[in-house]
């Protein structure tokens, strides 16, 4: 049946699928690419939806309805297996997000940035990189905030 | 209740006692009572390992239905030989973790927090106990991210002494996290050609599966996603800021059962979910596993010779060990699979002592440890150098060492399937990693102290679970024989399951 079907009519058919493929894609290059923490936990976030809507389309029965008893016993019923293991998996991704969300909060008072390379460039005692700018425009305390963070910054050597 | 119902109940209790302690510990104020509630957890979790050995040992393999539901509807716990053992060594080194953690944790973060962490230290063990013991692909999946999600938690506590833990744990997070989805995704195409979560069904019911090519893609997304979560060169860009910025405590726990599950499952999907169809499984450990293993012994090796930083160059060094370990069980033959479980024990014992050692000096200095802040410590903290050479050494592989039994079976199972090359590469890579330890041993042993050093004091709290592994790597290199034939019997037991 699939070689008889035009390639494009069978993509017309499981558009579904087409969206999960592209959420899917567009969600891992997001973490992939992206420099801002925030955005990475957005693209892991689709990421994670992309699978939610794979799981739910596959238990999709054609013509089923929803796996509520009716008393007829001819009723075509979904999978709802697929829906419950799905429940699971967006509380864990829940659970994944507020955390990875918890953390970028704490990066940014640790490090006042959440530029993954800005933040990664940094040493462990550096000051905050906008009080450094800050204190480089005015020109002056700069070294005496420099000898401080020499005095603490025995980590990294 | 009688007695036989907790022996009926064992599987499920090594599970349900940590994470029930859990919430227990986050209530309890006084860090020292957590910590006791914590050491009850990992104690029992021993005492129920031991028990479950003990039965496996006689050939019997326990199941488990989770509330009465029988498989392949509920979800099941099953311990054979191989579960056994990893049980037994993950145990183990949690509880001498947990000893270590008594004055290491309490030392390296605010008072407030100790508690909470070994809230996550429970929640964190529990999930790894029931990733290796459940017998529901998706079921597994909750218990992976349950592990990673309180890992992440424990790794970010390092954040007190230095920032990068932060950053550290987020990579880790959303890494992890996407080694899990992969898992997720193979799951689902393998339960849409086959209608089952169940393991053992799963192994029935693939090699009935008409659409070959959905079976070879959900293999290839669920290996992907444990590949990750192993932290198999060279998607292990996780691991070694996660371990080096974690306090010293969680990389001990981490570096000696963390990885070592994920490989577990590795094996379990590989042998046990997809054993009916080695023509996939085979493609996949010849081209992908056992190539990547040994980029990774010597990417690791490589890595960790130009690291100076101490807990940062353990952590390079665990990513070759972790190829070794891969690719005894890539090569899927008995003495193979049983040589990469040889070294999940022992490079437990190995990397947990080597972390445990690193872990006190660093109490002691009170700085991170580089290769030259460890000048002189050979003198001034003679029992835990003493003990990191012994771990040190045996990590090379040297005679009268748990390293070495790990090395030889290793060659050995090479050696059966003509891999000559192989045994070339492996042995090469032995003699690399000495250059590493070596440089760690002068600065330690043949270096004077710097005139201005302190008096140091070595801790009895630190050293005894430290030494406890170090006699464990020379006993287990004198007489590996418990080893050997539990870690035979699980290869026998994975390769059986799986026809």
């Amino acid at each position: 049946m699939m070689n008889e079907a035009p390639l494009a009519v069978i993509l017309a058919e499981n558009w579904n699928y087409l969206v999960v493929i592209t959420l899917m894609m567009s969600g891992l290059f997001i973490v992939i690419s992206r420099f801002n923490l925030v955005k990475k936990l957005v693209g892991l976030s689709i990421f994670q939806t992309s699978v939610f809507l794979f799981y739910i389309s596959v238990g999709k029965v054609a013509g089923g309805t929803a796996p509520i008893i009716t008393g007829d016993p001819d009723t075509l019923y979904s999978n709802p297996l697929p829906h419950v293991l799905i429940l699971t998996a967006i509380v864990v991704g829940v659970a994944t997000t507020a955390l990875g969300l918890a953390l970028v909060l704490r990066i940014h008072a640790a490090f006042g940035s959440i530029e993954e390379d800005e933040v990664l460039a940094m040493k462990a005692e550096d000051g905050l990189p906008r009080v450094r700018r800050i204190l480089e425009q005015q020109g002056d305390r700069l070294g005496d905030r420099q000898e401080q963070a020499g005095v603490e910054g025995e980590a990294e050597k | 209740m009688s007695i036989y119902a907790i022996f009926n109940n064992l599987p499920a209790l090594l599970v349900v006692v940590p994470l029930l302690l859990s919430p227990i510990a986050a209530l309890i104020p006084i860090g020292r009572l957590a910590w006791v509630v914590a050491l009850v957890g990992s104690g029992v979790s021993v005492i129920v390992a031991i028990l479950l050995c003990s039965v496996t040992a006689s050939g019997i393999r326990i199941t488990y239905f989770m509330g009465n539901w029988p498989p392949p509807w509920g979800i099941e716990f099953v311990v054979d030989s191989a579960t056994s053992l990893t049980v037994m060594v993950m145990t183990t080194l949690a509880f001498l973790a947990t000893l270590f953690a008594g004055r290491a944790l309490s030392a390296e973060i605010a008072a407030k927090d100790v508690g909470k962490a070994y809230s996550a230290w429970l929640l964190a063990c529990g999930g790894l106990y029931g990733l290796v013991m459940t017998a529901d692909a998706f079921n597994l999946f909750v218990f992976l991210e349950i592990s990673a999600l309180a890992s992440v938690i424990l790794i970010a506590l390092g954040a007190g002494r230095d920032r990068r833990a932060l950053i550290a744990a987020y990579n880790y997070l959303v890494i992890g996290a996407v080694g899990a989805t992969f898992y997720v995704i193979g799951v689902g195409f393998i339960y849409a050609v086959t209608g089952s979560l169940n393991m053992a069904d799963l192994a029935d019911r693939i090699p009935e599966v008409e659409a070959g090519s959905i079976v070879f893609i959900g293999f290839g997304f669920m290996v992907a996603g444990m590949l990750v979560k192993a932290a198999v060169f060279p998607v292990h860009i996780w691991l070694p800021a996660a371990y080096s910025y974690a306090p010293s405590a969680v990389s001990t726990l981490l570096a000696a059962i963390a990885t070592k599950a994920a490989i577990y499952v590795l094996a379990r999907i590989v042998f046990t979910i997809f054993g009916g169809v080695p023509e996939v499984t085979a493609l996949a450990l010849e081209w992908v596993v056992v190539p990547l293993s040994i980029a990774g012994i010597f990417g690791g090796t490589i890595m960790a010779i130009y690291e100076r930083d101490l807990k940062k160059m353990l952590a390079f060094s665990s990513i070759a060990q972790i190829g070794y370990i891969t690719l005894g069980i890539g090569i899927a033959t008995g003495a193979g699979i049983a040589a990469g479980f040889i070294h999940i024990g022992n490079h437990a014992l190995i990397k947990g002592g080597l972390f445990m050692a690193v872990g006190g000096i660093f109490l002691a200095t009170g700085s991170r440890v580089s290769v030259m802040s460890m000048t002189g410590i050979g003198r001034k903290m003679p029992l835990t150098a003493t003990a990191f050479l012994i771990c040190g050494l045996s990590l090379i592989g040297l005679p009268l060492t748990a390293g070495f039994i790990s090395k030889l079976y290793l060659v050995r199972a090479l050696l059966d399937n003509d891999n000559l090359v192989i045994v070339g590469l492996v042995l090469a890579s032995s003699a690399l990693s000495v250059m590493y330890l070596w440089k760690i041993v002068e600065v330690m042993w043949v270096r004077p102290a710097p005139v201005d050093a302190l008096e140091i004091n070595e801790r009895p709290a630190l050293y005894i679970p430290l030494w406890i592994i170090a006699i464990a790597n020379i006993w287990l290199g004198l007489d590996a024989s418990w080893l050997v034939g539990a870690a035979e019997a699980a290869a026998a037991s994975l390769l059986g399951a799986g026809g």
